[in-house]
């Protein structure tokens, strides 16, 4: 499944590259991609993966390197 | 960010009435220096402490925040508030610089329909949202408003602005009956335009959504630079840990040596780097949206850059696709006569090649002349054009009825006309070759390309229109699944990058398996939007050019940005491991190389010559 978020408030370019790279490592997702541009987080999970738990996580990642993004 | 701003500002008011506070009030100046410090500063302590905790040690708010506590411990109050204030600044600058360079690619995208006026049969209207529209309902536009869907104009004519989707400056002509794109701009007159598609499936939800997506693909550089990043922190937090300790083992002079170590901690962090890079990349895709060229990502762009070899496709790519009277040769009639006969024969055909010798008579063929008229499929027609015996069509029909037509090796298609059973000359219709081609051409030669032509034509067709566009190579009579076997041959033998132009009808196999495929007169066309990885809007050969100049540019502002900064963080390593620079250098080489870097990536932007 193919998930698409808005990050409102990335400014940090290296802590993109951090996030994407984290979610890609994580259990459940094929391929994650963060674009700083656009400030556009898109993921794809695996058929089996329990989604709702990976954006959970997915989100952590995301405020850990960027506080007070906000995610839609 | 206006929070930031205001801490700024009053950190550095502190900090300059620390710098007037005279040495010998040395609490006096710590507690000034502490302040300055504590206002740009705490938030980064804090968020250094909460990383610690949550396992992410090494990040720059973590590298600022011993860089500076340890100036302060080593007694270099000014350098320790300078080096947050200085780092604060830096990094409000980078947002400014992220979000104005954001902000100005989505203006350039911004033809998103905000509304869509329905006319409802009892003649009222009534403002919607453009997803409530549906095929068949009729929707208004007034001058000044969005063409909301694709559609096609009932009653009206205007004149539109399509420049935001094609970046053509000339307004389009629109009358009854033609097809309105979604995204253009009304000018003058009010159209009624009845809906063909869906708003999700028109041109401005396919551009828009092309463009949202574009850089999704990363280029090797920016892989390369963040892989870099990866590496680059732990490296010179090593080498500082180093330099702190070795050095004052062997020298005993730990406050100089330490105090050298933190200035590597203060030119540790890559986000100068990290961030220049895409900028440059958006800024070249956006700049050449502007143009009307989408890309749909920095690999593309990037690839571009390293094209050797550019395969067109001919008709509709280097050729209008559109077929016209090129050559008038009677036979003992005038040239208004042959074409005024043959014309009428061929009234009643809806044949491409009909309505090019309607196009050259000029009027309307009077179709009461005409009786008795009869297709001979493969051949031509006959027909009784005021009382005359009218033959048109090839040299097949011309044996049939026993007419001599010569021998001709033509390079079109070619009518031949016999009247009461004398042969009465041919006329020549064929594809003509679109005005910028040649000078396209001329400029991608210029460039050092290999370029190739390949068509399913006929071997004079394509050799007559090659010869004409210098172009040596040329490759003829080859059906679609041909193309592609040609491609995979050029593709084996290449060594850089290889482009093929066709205009998206019929090459989506051979867009998909070039390099980078780019489809030509894309506006409208799903499925080149779909195969291709550069979309032209218009119908210009030239546009491959600028392309091209664009991701030279942006390629090459990004090779600059990577060689300055690395450059000068290295200088500044070595300079300071040696004791020549101190803090103060450290912290203005950090920031103004992402400064400098930032605006350099500006310039890609800009792509109004190339």
């Amino acid at each position: 499944m193919k998930k698409s978020y808005k990050l409102d408030g990335l400014c940090c370019a290296n802590c993109a590259a951090k996030i994407e790279r984290e979610i890609s490592a994580l259990k459940g997702v094929i391929d994650a991609n963060v674009n700083f541009m656009t400030t556009k987080l898109v993921f794809e999970t695996a058929l089996d993966a329990d989604v709702d738990e990976i954006v959970t996580k997915a989100q952590k990642i995301v405020l850990k390197h960027e506080p007070g993004v906000v995610f839609k | 960010m206006k929070k930031r701003l205001i801490r700024i500002i009053i950190s550095a008011v502190i900090f300059t009435a620390g710098l007037l506070i005279p040495a010998e009030a040395r609490w006096f100046r710590f507690a000034a220096f502490l302040a300055a410090y504590a206002v740009t500063g705490l938030e980064i302590l804090l968020l250094a402490l909460r990383n610690i905790f949550r396992g992410e040690v090494f990040d720059e708010n973590f590298l600022m925040s011993i860089a500076t506590i340890g100036a302060f411990i080593a007694g270099e109050y000014p350098e320790g508030a300078a080096v947050m204030l200085f780092y604060q600044v830096g990094e409000l600058f980078q947002s400014y610089a992220v979000d104005k360079s954001r902000r100005s690619i989505a203006e350039l995208m911004d033809i998103r329909p905000d509304y869509a006026v329905i006319l409802r049969e009892d003649g009222t209207t009534e403002k919607v949202d453009p997803n409530d529209v549906h095929p068949g309902d009729i929707i208004e536009v007034r001058p000044g408003e969005r063409i909301p869907l694709d559609g096609v104009v009932r009653s009206g004519t205007s004149a539109v602005d399509c420049k935001a989707l094609t970046g053509e400056s000339l307004p389009r002509e629109l009358v009854r009956g033609s097809e309105a794109l979604s995204g253009c701009i009304n000018i003058s007159g009010v159209l009624t335009i009845e809906a063909q598609k869906e708003f999700g499936e028109s041109t401005v939800s396919k551009i828009l959504d092309l463009v949202e997506n574009a850089s999704g693909k990363k280029s090797n550089s920016e892989n390369f630079i963040t892989k870099f990043a990866r590496v680059y922190t732990p490296i010179v937090v090593g080498a500082a840990a180093l330099l702190a300790i070795v050095p004052s083992l062997i020298t005993g002079d730990w406050g100089v040596w330490v105090l050298r170590a933190l200035t590597f901690l203060v030119v540790s962090c890559p986000c100068a780097l990290v961030v220049s890079i895409p900028l440059s990349f958006f800024g070249g895709i956006g700049g050449a949206s502007r143009s009307g060229i989408l890309i749909k990502g920095s690999n593309y762009l990037e690839a571009l850059a390293k094209a050797d070899t550019i395969v067109f496709d001919k008709t509709g790519t280097l050729t209008k696709g559109v077929f016209k009277v090129r050559e008038i040769r009677p036979a003992g009639i005038s040239d208004s006569e042959l074409l005024d006969f043959t014309a009428h024969a061929e009234c009643y055909s809806n044949h491409p090649i009909s309505q090019s010798l309607k196009a050259a008579f000029g009027r309307e063929p009077d179709a009461a002349d005409v009786t008795e008229v009869e297709e001979l499929a493969g051949q031509g027609v006959s027909a009784l054009v005021r009382g005359r015996k009218v033959y048109a069509g090839n040299a097949k029909l011309m044996r049939n009825i026993g007419v001599d037509c010569g021998t001709y090796e033509p390079d079109g298609t070619v009518v031949h006309c016999a009247i009461d059973g004398e042969y009465a000359g041919y006329i020549v219709i064929a594809d003509e070759v679109k005005p910028d081609s040649a000078a396209a051409v001329g400029r991608l030669k210029a460039m050092g390309m290999r370029i190739v032509m390949l068509t399913g034509d006929s071997r004079a067709a394509g050799e007559k229109v090659a010869g004409e566009l210098g172009i040596s190579s040329v490759y003829t009579e080859l059906l679609p699944d041909g193309k592609v076997a040609k491609l995979e041959e050029l593709l084996a033998g290449e060594r850089g990058k290889l482009v093929f132009a066709g205009d998206g009808i019929n090459d989506a196999p051979v867009l998909a398996r070039s390099d980078i495929g780019i489809a030509m007169g894309a506006l409208g066309s799903d499925a080149a939007i779909e195969a291709a990885d550069i979309v032209i809007m218009t119908d210009e050969p030239s546009k491959i050019v600028s392309a091209i100049r664009i991701s030279k540019k942006t390629l090459g502002i990004a090779s600059q940005n990577i060689r300055f900064a690395l450059g000068i963080k290295a200088a500044v390593l070595v300079l300071s491991a040696f004791g020549i620079t101190d803090m103060w250098m450290a912290v203005f080489a950090d920031v103004g190389v992402m400064v400098l870097a930032v605006l350099n990536s500006f310039r890609a932007l800009n792509t109004r010559k190339l």
